[in-house]
């Protein structure tokens, strides 16, 4: 129960690292090796706001979601929208997004080093909080709980609404759905500014846990694509599964076998994943 | 004389008088002028902990000269002018700045690197300019060989087995003290740095009769570090070992709070002396030990911490601050005493002389200097050395009392 418990915690926490990317890449079909950053700044965020001013984290997630949205929203209107134009197909602007993103990355971190160079440390709800007599961490189970609301909101409006049923129709098909009458630019602009708030507000929860640093957003970008291609591009409850997935087989392989042993198993699972179904767990096969 | 061959003259003569200008400004500065190059990471997984460690004091040292007139070099004051470059932590880039260093910005002296395997990374090429090196920020056990194999290399940090050794002695004191008992749990960060200080460590426990129950290594960058701590906790030991790396400390010890794992030796080992350590757990840590140390009683120290937080604006942190600005205090007095630019001549009497520096007076026994701490303690809010090779002023070892 401590394991599966455990495991869940840590599943919410990766969930938070990939529900962005997934839309951002599953919609906007841009491959964003920035995410990871976006993810750096939200932490960044919180630290900075809590050390000067007290101020709860998840206070700061409010101020910064909507500053990441319209952040995101003018990083694709004015930097990827002229490639998404540009490109002939979907192979040459994964390639061109790529080598921009990548770029806008090291921006992101020299921007950080110049703000705050050293480890965001702070502590926040670092409580102990007893579930059927074991103990965990209070600030992962507060993660949890809003990695569960993000999910189910995003889900909500993916799945019950009419815009919701126009994303997931260019997410299948992106030239079929503009034929059709749906306005794929803004779509995918919406898109990609809502992927790039909810990392912003996962770094934010993720800081009050993890000590993060400037140049640490890699680490996390490279998570993300392991979720989103073990649950299929495109789709949010393939990156929920994945993203739980990977959690409890990363604590039970800790627990039971050895810590050492994490990363092969995470990465083995990956590899069995692209084995058995490279479309990933809830991709489509291509026709 | 044609248009195209007049304006080729006029030109000729703006570049040769620009040329004879600057060639002018160059020589009139040169003579009064010490560069000095600075390479370290501010981005990269280093970058957090040198932007603590290395970098503030690289702006105190040269701050506090140019305010007192510059360095004495042989009868002429010279201000100290610094290069600095980022190496993003890739040795590549490390290697690639340095040659910079060398050949376009042509400094007479560099800081040595931050980070065991840049100083060994970039050993050969400050060789090749003859740069002395004199390391901080790099502990290993082959410092004989290496400052064998390159002659303008010095070390002053300490080695492996002191670091492991010093633990174990903590333990063996506490344990005859009556405070612990035998059980030991250790982990450490599966990297070079983690692994040799575990295998350093496994044999002297069981030499002194401690019984390791919990052995365990996770990958560098864990996110999530409560299973360690529950399967260190059921193993009930006594005391509690990590040799971790900044990010792991951080999370091993919030776990530690929050699983209440009661020991009464707790030690973490890279980063427990930062003052962000005591940031972050505030009053919790009390009892916590951790790699390195400082006197904070000592005059020169106190002294030395008003000075790094009044002109850097950042705390200095509880070991390796104090040993880097050791390093360039040697550097300055060496280029004083040598009275000249001269690299051979400044690496000679580094070799030779004895220096007076904020940790007392430094010699290099075989470009090795012997003086320095290996574990340090928080106590009342400050972290103080508690056992170290030839340092004065070691702290009482207290026995850890719950996370309160």
């Amino acid at each position: 129960m401590d394991i599966i418990i455990t495991g869940l915690l840590l599943g919410s926490t990766y969930a938070l690292i990939a529900l962005g990317l997934n839309l951002q890449y599953g919609v906007a079909r841009i491959m964003n090796l920035a995410n990871g950053e976006m993810l750096v700044l939200g932490a960044l965020a919180a630290f900075w706001i809590f050390v000067a001013d007290a101020i709860s984290p998840l206070l700061t997630m409010l101020i910064v979601a909507p500053l990441s949205f319209i952040g995101n929203w003018l990083i694709y209107r004015f930097l990827l929208r002229p490639l998404v134009r540009r490109a002939k197909n979907q192979g040459q602007l994964e390639v061109d997004s790529i080598l921009a993103t990548f770029g806008m990355s090291f921006a992101i971190v020299g921007i950080m080093v110049s703000i705050h160079g050293e480890y965001f440390t702070y502590s926040y709800l670092a409580e102990p909080f007893q579930i059927l007599g074991d103990t965990y961490a209070l600030n992962r189970i507060v993660a949890f709980c809003f990695a569960v609301l993000l999910g189910a909101i995003l889900f909500a409006w993916l799945y019950f609404t009419r815009q919701g049923m126009a994303i997931r129709a260019v997410v299948v098909n992106t030239e079929a759905s503009g034929l059709v009458g749906i306005d794929v630019p803004r779509l995918s602009a919406l898109a990609f500014a809502i992927g790039g708030a909810v990392t912003t507000m996962g770094g934010t929860l993720i800081s009050t846990f993890i000590v993060l640093d400037a140049s640490v957003g890699v680490v996390f970008t490279m998570k993300a694509l392991i979720i989103i291609i073990m649950g299929g591009v495109g789709d949010i409850r393939g990156a929920l599964v994945a993203a739980l997935l990977l959690g409890l087989v990363e604590t039970t392989v800790a627990r039971l076998i050895d810590p050492g042993l994490t990363l092969a198993a995470a990465y083995a699972m990956f590899v069995i994943a692209l084995l058995v179904r490279p479309e990933g767990l809830f991709g489509r096969k291509p026709t | 004389m044609n248009f195209a061959k007049i304006m080729k003259t006029a030109a000729m003569g703006v570049t040769t008088s620009v040329l004879a200008a600057s060639l002018m400004t160059v020589s009139a500065q040169a003579a009064d002028i010490i560069k000095i190059g600075a390479i370290a990471p501010k981005s990269g997984p280093l970058g957090g902990g040198a932007l603590v460690t290395q970098w503030p004091n690289v702006e105190l040292w040269s701050k506090q000269i140019n305010a007192r007139g510059g360095i004495d070099v042989g009868g002429t004051k010279m201000m100290v002018e610094i290069v600095e470059y980022d190496d993003k932590t890739n040795p590549g880039e490390h290697i690639k700045a340095a040659q910079r260093l060398a050949e376009v910005d042509k400094v007479d002296f560099i800081v040595a690197p931050y980070g065991t395997g840049f100083n060994l990374a970039a050993a050969p090429i400050y060789a090749k300019y003859g740069y002395p090196q004199i390391a901080v920020s790099a502990i290993s056990d082959k410092l004989p060989e290496l400052t064998k194999r390159y002659p303008n290399l010095f070390f002053t940090l300490g080695n492996t087995s002191s670091f492991s050794g010093s633990v174990v002695d903590i333990l063996k004191d506490m344990r005859a003290a009556g405070e612990i008992g035998s059980r030991v749990a250790m982990v450490n960060v599966a990297d070079a740095f983690g692994i040799e200080l575990a295998e350093a460590a496994r044999p002297r426990l069981k030499e002194a009769g401690f019984e390791i129950v919990y052995d365990k290594s996770y990958p560098l960058g864990t996110p999530d570090l409560s299973p360690i701590i529950k399967g260190a906790k059921e193993s009930k030991p006594d005391a509690f070992i990590a040799w971790s790396y900044p990010p792991d400390t951080f999370g091993l010890t919030e776990q530690a709070i929050i699983q209440d794992l009661n020991v009464k030796m707790y030690y973490t080992a890279v980063a427990t002396c930062f003052p962000a350590f005591g940031g972050k757990f505030g009053s919790k840590i009390e009892g916590v030990f951790g790699a390195g140390g400082v006197n904070q009683d000592s005059p020169a120290i106190q002294e030395y911490f008003k000075q790094h937080k009044e002109i850097t604006g950042k705390d200095a942190d509880g070991w390796a601050s104090a040993n880097t600005y050791v390093s360039l205090q040697v550097l300055e007095q060496a280029i004083s005493g040598a009275g000249t630019k001269d690299r051979a001549a400044v690496v000679d009497y580094i070799k030779n002389n004895s220096f007076d520096t904020i940790m007392g007076p430094i010699n290099f026994e075989n470009q090795i200097s012997n003086k320095f701490w290996t574990v340090g303690q928080w106590q009342g809010g400050k972290f103080r050395g508690v056992k170290s090779s030839n340092m004065d002023g070691a702290a009482k070892i207290v026995s850890k009392d719950g996370w309160k």
